[in-house]
């Protein structure tokens, strides 16, 4: 396989690299799967694209995909999942491991990255499981896995109940380097729980998630990492308490860090008044004080990374009660304008700010060398009209499934190429050239 | 029939999933309707024509032999044909919804479909999927209108007026659709209410509810002129909510000692099945201050009422619709 990619000149786009500081109109010249020139260029090169009132950014990574293969085809497959992620931006996506099976060995772990490479869209990472079969009680073979590529490790879908199988967690996975995320979730205080815990659960008759039972096990985990120094990651976190269990975290100087999801930065449940289930989420939406205080972390810097948790469900299955619907929303192809609107119309961040916990933050959680446009890097890149207005219509979602509460809504912010490796593996409708 | 009320107020809801969203005005049409009704039972012949023709489909998720009967009765009586779907395991397997289930019911022709179901929301979700009439006869721990109705016509009928009355609802708050739909009702007509259990047994952020709340039965039962006794679940025991029943029942049983404490006039209301010596003492239960069986009959008259409104607004409905 001796033969060239095409080479891409992407011309007078708003390049922003927060990685860099880099915040400049320029052409960028993409040659052999690299960035090979940055600045004033020749119009020379196979393809070119005029970027002018564009941003041209490293290409997106959500660190909290689930892409529900091996187990859940229906619903998701790595490649249907691959093609809703580079439709939304992201070149590196990783998927969670609660598969059915889970993936808590080395053989899945391999699985998915085949299954990625041949669905050729974005870069498929995987974290392994904490414990064997998510069971909470044995750990999982996480040398091996790490050998096999594993990014991570975590049950998520549900965290590890038990202190002491957490404790050897941490200090076992210490050893490769690698970080360990956690769904913070007392299943004690939250079991049986379909929304958030208050005022709303009481008037709809549905079981309440305490937010206490997030807090909780962050707070635990907080005092685990305080002993064994191992990089720890916070999934989703939704809920003032947790917004201030993270400051400490960090004033304190642990290597404790957080995501969090488009639906927590946008939604409440009040929501929930219709027993909406698109609106089903774990964890639940919370309330609009939370929801603030989350937008403010990010203002401060707090929070490292955005994540969709992209969680695609059927419709059948969505169209259960309440109390039996599964949890998620599926998200990942409306993700950067969601941001948008919960984070820049605001004026919580600007554009540099948000990038920054969509590139090269999560990838330094990640401890890849990727979401940065220097020179000589692998050219992942993704292009943005920030201005640009849609409606969002899950119907036309590459993702196998249309679970998502944002149906119907108009929001700025489009992706119209997403680049990997050098090669342009999606286009908007209407942007030409396209190869893909 | 004649409706009683003289107002040319017009009922335009379909379904009743509870009486949250429903105003005073409509709750009061509602009791006025079943009064029409309420004569029924001492005819010779039970049965009116309004639902001729119409097919009512009881749809229970849950066991509830009084409720079921009561609706079926108030049913036939106003002519319908009856379908009895029973299926005491919940449709949470994938592939086999509650919808599915209810669009092949519905492919029947149904009418009416009455829903009683351990998930809350079930009957809104409903609703919303089928074109048929939703009545709500339970649904998880969300509303149970009919019952909180009847429990409200009960006392309009023999204090007159709901207004300026103080009435206890004792008990499993927080896992009671009766208590919450009770809550709605009673405080809409003007009732003052109060909450009487220990705090495991009470919903999140109750303060937020026009009630008020007490956890001693004995601080406030001589100011009560109802009183609510709501049944103990034992299937929520194992949730250790409360230590045993006997500790539960020394402080919030109904017995004949501590009912000597309330006015002369309380009425004491159960929505049953009762645990008798656990929540309330069968002397008390069978006592002169008992309207438990009034209940019973009332709840024939709000269900006919009910049956007979949501048609009723279904057929204007269908009017509209024409061209
Ligand atoms: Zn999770």
């Amino acid at each position: 396989m001796k033969e060239t990619a095409p080479s891409i000149l992407i011309r007078n786009g708003r390049l922003i690299d927060p990685a860099n500081g880099v915040d400049q109109t320029a052409d960028l010249l993409v040659a052999d799967g690299k960035v090979s020139q940055i600045g004033r260029l020749p119009a020379k090169a196979d393809i070119i694209i005029d970027a002018s009132g564009k941003i041209v950014s490293p290409g997106l990574i959500d660190l909290h995909v689930h892409f529900r293969e091996p187990g859940d085809e229906e619903e998701e497959t790595i490649a249907s999942g691959s093609a809703a992620a580079v439709a939304g931006g992201f070149t590196s996506v990783v998927c969670m491991p609660n598969t059915s099976p889970p993936i808590d060995n080395a053989t899945s772990v391999e699985f998915v990255h085949r299954m990625g490479r041949q669905a050729r869209k974005t870069f498929i990472y995987v974290m392994g499981t904490l414990t064997k079969g998510r069971a909470g009680e044995e750990l999982s073979e996480m040398g091996l896995m790490a050998q096999a590529g594993a990014i991570g490790f975590t049950d998520d879908g549900s965290g590890v109940q038990n202190t002491a199988v957490m404790l050897r967690a941490l200090k076992y996975a210490s050893m490769f380097n690698r970080v360990v995320a956690q769904h913070c979730q007392d299943d004690s205080l939250a079991r049986g729980g379909v929304m958030n815990a208050g005022y709303n659960a009481t008037l709809l008759g549905l079981p309440g998630m305490d937010p206490l039972a997030e807090e909780m096990m962050l707070w635990r985990d907080i005092q685990l990492v305080k002993k064994t120094k191992t990089r720890y990651h916070a999934q989703h976190i939704s809920t003032a308490g947790s917004v201030q269990l993270i400051r400490q975290a960090k004033q304190e100087g642990l290597p404790v860090t957080c995501e969090v999801t488009p639906h927590h930065l946008l939604l409440t449940e009040e929501l929930l008044k219709d027993y909406d289930t698109n609106y089903k989420v774990n964890p639940p939406l919370r309330t609009l004080a939370d929801v603030e205080a989350l937008r403010r972390a990010i203002q401060e810097g707090l929070v490292d990374a955005l994540a969709t948790d992209h969680a695609p469900h059927l419709k059948s299955e969505k169209e259960l009660e309440f109390l039996a619907a599964p949890f998620g929303i599926a998200s990942l192809e409306c993700a950067l304008p969601l941001y948008r609107k919960a984070l820049i119309d605001p004026g919580v961040i600007d554009w540099p700010q948000l990038l920054a916990m969509l590139t090269y933050r999560p990838a330094r959680i990640l401890n890849i060398s990727k979401g940065t446009l220097g020179v000589g890097d692998r050219a992942d890149i993704t292009i943005i009209d920030p201005d640009a207005e849609w409606t969002i219509d899950p119907n036309r979602f590459f993702s196998k499934s249309h679970n998502c509460p944002y149906a119907g809504w108009t929001v700025k912010g489009k992706v119209l190429y997403t680049i990997v490796a050098g090669e342009i593996r999606y286009c908007a409708e209407g942007y030409a050239p396209c190869p893909c | 029939m004649t409706q009683t009320t003289k107002t040319d107020f017009q009922w335009r809801r379909k379904h009743l999933i509870g009486l949250r969203e429903l105003s005073r005005k409509e709750i009061e049409f509602i009791l006025d309707t079943a009064r029409g009704f309420e004569e029924f039972s001492t005819r010779s012949i039970k049965k009116a024509p309004a639902l001729r023709g119409k097919v009512v489909v009881n749809m229970f998720f849950e066991d509830s032999t009084r409720t079921r009967n009561s609706f079926t009765l108030a049913a036939s009586r106003l002519s319908a044909d009856v379908i009895e779907f029973t299926k005491t395991s919940s449709s949470v397997n994938k592939g086999e919804t509650l919808i599915d289930t209810a669009r092949n019911l519905e492919a029947m022709g149904v009418d009416i479909v009455v829903i009683r179901h351990g998930a809350g929301g079930a009957a809104h979700l409903l609703s919303r999927s089928i074109k048929a009439c939703v009545i709500n006869a339970g649904d998880g721990f969300h509303e149970h209108p009919t019952q909180a109705l009847l429990d409200a016509y009960t006392i309009r009928q023999i204090k007159g007026t709901l207004e300026g009355l103080k009435i206890g609802i004792v008990g499993d708050i927080a896992h009671s659709r009766v208590a919450r739909s009770n809550i709605h009702a009673l405080t809409k007509l003007g009732a003052e209410v109060i909450l009487v259990g220990p705090p495991t047994l009470m919903p999140a952020q109750v303060q937020n509810l026009p009630v008020q709340v007490s956890y001693s039965l004995d601080a406030v039962i001589d100011k009560l002129d109802v009183i609510n006794m709501l049944r103990i679940q034992f299937e929520r025991l194992g949730g250790n909510l409360f230590p045993t029943v006997r500790e539960y029942s020394h402080f919030y049983g109904l017995t004949v000692e501590r009912l000597k404490k309330a006015k002369p006039d309380i009425l004491v209301m159960h929505p049953g099945p009762l645990n008798r010596g656990l929540e309330i003492e069968s002397e008390v239960a069978d006592g002169p201050n008992s309207v438990i069986l009034r209940q019973v009959s009332n709840g024939l008259a709000i269900r006919m009422a009910v049956l007979f409104l949501v048609n009723q607004a279904a057929v204007l409905e269908a009017k509209d619709s024409l061209p």
